[in-house]
C-alpha cells in the first residue's frame, strides 16, 4: 500500500495525530457529558466538580492506558509473528496473557499481594513462563519448531493457565469480586499509578522494539541465511522474547488479558507498509493504540449506562478476523 | 594456501553420528564438489563448514583460525552460504533481498555506504538480475530466483562461496545457467566455491576437486578424471554404471545400467 519512505513517514504522522484525537475523544465521550472547555478548566481552573474529577481521575488515565496497552499488545504480537514465522502468533493465542493473568490472580488471591509494583513482576514472570513453555513444547520433536506445533502448544498453555485461574476463583469467592472485571480485560477504573509503576519496563520494551526491526528483517529470510550473514540469531530471539514479556506482561498487569489486538494489528500493518519490520513495528504500535481506544469508546455506548469490558469488544472484532487468517492457512 | 579445512570433525544430531572424524582441505580458488548418496551427510558437512551446525568434536578452520572462535560477522565477510531451501518473505523485492548481503558490513554507526551500493550493483550485474531489481522475489521463475539468492551471497563479497544443491528443482537449462555462472565467478574472480551437487556428470564437468562421502567418511577425493571410476560409483552409490567420456568436455561421464528400452542394434546414432 504505502510504497515510498516519504509516504510511510507521512503515515506515521497521521497515525500519531489519529491516536491523539482518539485520546481526546476518549476523554470527551461517555455517560458523563464533558465539553472541551471543562477539560481545559480541569487543569487550569480546577473546581472540584464531579466533571473535573472524572476528567482527571477516570477519563485521562483511561485514555492513556488504552493507548499504551493497545500499542504494547500490537507490538508484542508483531514480534511474535515475525520471530515464529507464524501468522496466528499473538500474546493471547500463545498463552502469554493467560500465564501473566494466572500469576497475577494467584498473587492477589492466594498470597494476598496488593502492591502494584509486586503484581507487575508477577505478570512478567507469568508471561515469561508461558512464553518459554510454548517455545519448548512447540520445538520438541525431530523437525523442530513448526507453526502448527507452536500454535497447538500455545492453545494448550492458554487453556491450562485459564483453567488454573478459574480454579483459584472458584475456591476463593472474595478474590472473584476483586478480579472478575479485570480478568475480562478492561482499561476502565484503572489507577494511573499502575501505568506509572510499569512504565519504566514498557519504555525498555519500546526502545528494544525500535532497534529489533532491522534484525528481524534478516531473520525473516530464514535461520540459516541469517546465520550465514553473520547474525547471532539466538540473541535476536532472546531480545524479541524480552520485548514480548515486558509489553504483554505489563499490559496484563495494567488492564488484564485483552485478546485479539496482538493478532489483528500486525496483519493490518503489514498490509499497509509491507514486510520491513523497521516500519511494521511502529505502525503496529500506532494502530494497536487506535484500535483499543476505539474499542474502549465503543464499549461505553453498547449497553449504556453500563459498559462492556473492552476485552469483549476486541474479541467481537477479532474472532472473525482470526478465523479468516486461520482459513487462509500457514503458507507464509 | 588452503581456504577452508576441517580437522577430525565429527558431526551429528543428538546421539546420531552423521560425519565421523573427517579431516580434509578445500583448495583455494578452485571449485570443489561434494558427492555421495542421499543422507550420506554431505549437506551436513557443508553446513558445518559454514558454521550453521556446531561440531560434536573437531574443528573447521577458516584461514587457519577456528571458525567457532571467530566473530560471526567476520566469518560472514570471508565465507557465504546459500542453504538448500531458501524462502524469501512474501513481498520482498530482488533489490531488498540482495541488499541484505551487506549485513555483515553494517553496524549501528556504519549504515549504508557507497561501497555497499557498489557491491550490490556488482552482484546484480554478475548474476544478470539487474533488470529484475524492483520485481518481487516470489514472482520470479526458479532459475531467476536462484540467481537472485546467489547475488545476495555475492554482495557479501566473500572469497569462499558454499552452496547446498544450488541446482535442485531447476530444469536442465537453468541448471547449466547456474553452474556456468558459478564457473565464471571462479574463473574471473578466483572465488573458492564448494557445493553439494546431485548430478554426477555435471559435477565431473565443473569440479576441479571432488570429495566423495561414504559411511560418514571421505571415501575418495581428487580430480574427477583421476577418481571417478565404475568401482567408485559402485562403492559410493551402489550403482552399476559405465564410465565413458563426456563428448563435449572430455570429463568422465557415468552411464548407469538399468532397465528400460534398448534400441542398440536396431538404430545407430544418426
Amino acid at each position: 500500500m504505502l510504497k515510498s519512505n516519504v509516504t510511510k513517514l507521512v503515515g506515521i504522522f497521521i497515525g500519531i495525530i489519529l491516536v491523539l484525537l482518539l485520546m481526546w475523544s476518549s476523554v470527551i465521550f461517555g455517560l458523563t457529558k464533558i465539553t472541551p472547555q471543562m477539560v481545559i478548566d480541569a487543569f487550569s481552573n480546577f473546581n472540584g466538580s464531579n466533571e473535573h474529577i472524572i476528567i482527571k481521575d477516570v477519563r485521562i488515565p483511561r485514555a492513556l492506558i488504552a493507548a499504551a496497552v493497545g500499542a504494547n499488545l500490537a507490538i508484542a504480537g508483531t514480534i511474535m509473528q515475525g520471530l515464529t514465522n507464524n501468522p496466528l502468533a499473538s500474546p493471547s493465542i500463545f498463552g502469554v496473557n493467560a500465564g501473566a493473568s494466572f500469576f497475577v490472580v494467584f498473587g492477589i488471591s492466594t498470597l494476598g499481594i496488593s502492591s502494584l509494583a509486586t503484581l507487575s513482576w508477577f505478570a512478567f514472570a507469568g508471561a515469561a513462563l508461558a512464553a518459554v513453555l510454548v517455545y519448548v513444547l512447540g520445538s520438541m520433536g525431530r523437525d523442530g519448531m513448526t507453526p502448527v506445533k507452536l500454535t497447538l502448544a500455545g492453545a494448550a498453555m492458554a487453556a491450562l493457565f485459564s483453567s488454573f485461574t478459574q480454579g483459584i476463583l472458584t475456591m476463593n469467592e472474595r478474590a472473584l469480586d476483586q478480579v472478575l472485571f479485570w480478568l475480562a480485560g478492561s482499561v476502565q477504573g484503572r489507577d494511573l499509578q499502575i501505568l506509572i509503576s510499569v512504565l519504566p519496563y514498557l519504555i525498555v520494551g519500546w526502545i528494544f522494539a525500535t532497534f529489533i526491526g532491522k534484525q528481524m528483517n534478516i531473520l525473516s529470510m530464514g535461520e540459516d541465511v541469517a546465520k550465514g550473514l553473520g547474525q547471532k540469531t539466538i540473541i535476536v530471539k532472546i531480545f524479541g522474547a524480552i520485548i514480548v514479556v515486558l509489553l504483554a506482561g505489563g499490559s496484563v498487569a495494567i488492564a488484564g488479558p485483552i485478546g485479539f489486538i496482538g493478532i489483528i494489528i500486525p496483519h493490518i500493518s503489514r498490509w499497509l507498509v509491507g514486510i520491513d519490520y523497521k516500519w511494521v513495528i511502529p505502525y503496529s504500535g500506532l494502530l494497536g493504540a487506535t484500535l483499543l481506544l476505539l474499542a474502549d469508546i465503543g464499549a461505553r455506548y453498547i449497553i449504556m449506562p453500563a459498559e462492556v469490558p473492552v476485552g469483549v469488544m476486541t474479541a467481537l472484532i477479532g474472532a472473525p478476523f482470526f478465523i479468516y487468517i486461520a482459513r487462509r492457512g500457514f503458507d507464509r | 594456501m588452503d581456504a577452508l579445512s576441517v580437522k577430525s570433525l565429527t558431526l551429528g544430531y543428538d546421539d546420531s553420528t552423521i560425519i565421523d572424524d573427517i579431516s580434509l582441505t578445500i583448495p583455494k580458488g578452485k571449485i570443489t564438489i561434494l558427492i555421495g548418496s542421499n543422507g550420506c551427510g554431505k549437506s551436513t558437512l557443508l553446513r558445518a563448514m559454514a558454521r550453521l551446525l556446531p561440531p560434536k568434536s573437531g574443528s573447521v578452520l577458516l584461514h587457519e583460525t577456528e571458525i567457532e572462535k571467530m566473530p560471526t560477522n567476520e566469518v560472514a565477510k570471508n565465507l557465504s552460504i546459500l542453504p538448500q531451501s531458501t524462502h524469501a518473505p512474501e513481498g520482498l523485492t530482488v533489490l531488498q533481498l540482495v541488499k541484505q548481503g551487506r549485513y555483515p558490513y553494517q553496524s549501528w554507526i556504519k549504515q549504508w555506504t557507497e561501497e555497499d551500493e557498489r557491491a550490490v550493483d556488482a552482484a546484480l550485474h554478475a548474476t544478470r538480475v539487474y533488470d529484475l531489481a524492483e520485481r518481487k522475489v516470489e514472482s520470479l521463475s526458479g532459475g531467476q530466483r536462484q540467481r537472485v539468492w546467489i547475488a545476495m551471497t555475492l554482495a557479501q563479497q566473500t572469497d569462499i562461496l558454499l552452496l547446498d544443491e544450488p541446482t535442485t528443482f531447476l530444469d536442465m537449462t537453468h541448471q547449466i545457467e547456474i553452474l556456468d555462472l558459478l564457473y565464471d565467478l571462479n574463473q574471473l574472480e578466483q572465488r573458492t566455491i564448494v557445493m553439494v551437487l546431485h548430478d554426477l556428470n555435471l559435477a565431473c564437468r565443473y569440479a576441479d576437486h571432488i570429495i566423495a562421502i561414504k559411511d560418514k567418511k571421505v571415501f575418495e577425493q581428487g580430480k574427477p578424471e583421476n577418481i571417478i571410476t565404475e568401482e567408485l560409483i559402485w562403492k559410493v552409490f551402489g550403482l552399476h554404471c559405465k564410465v565413458t567420456f563426456d563428448p563435449f568436455s572430455g570429463t568422465p561421464l557415468c552411464v548407469p545400467y538399468g532397465k528400460g528400452r534398448k534400441l542398440k542394434g536396431e538404430r545407430k546414432n544418426d
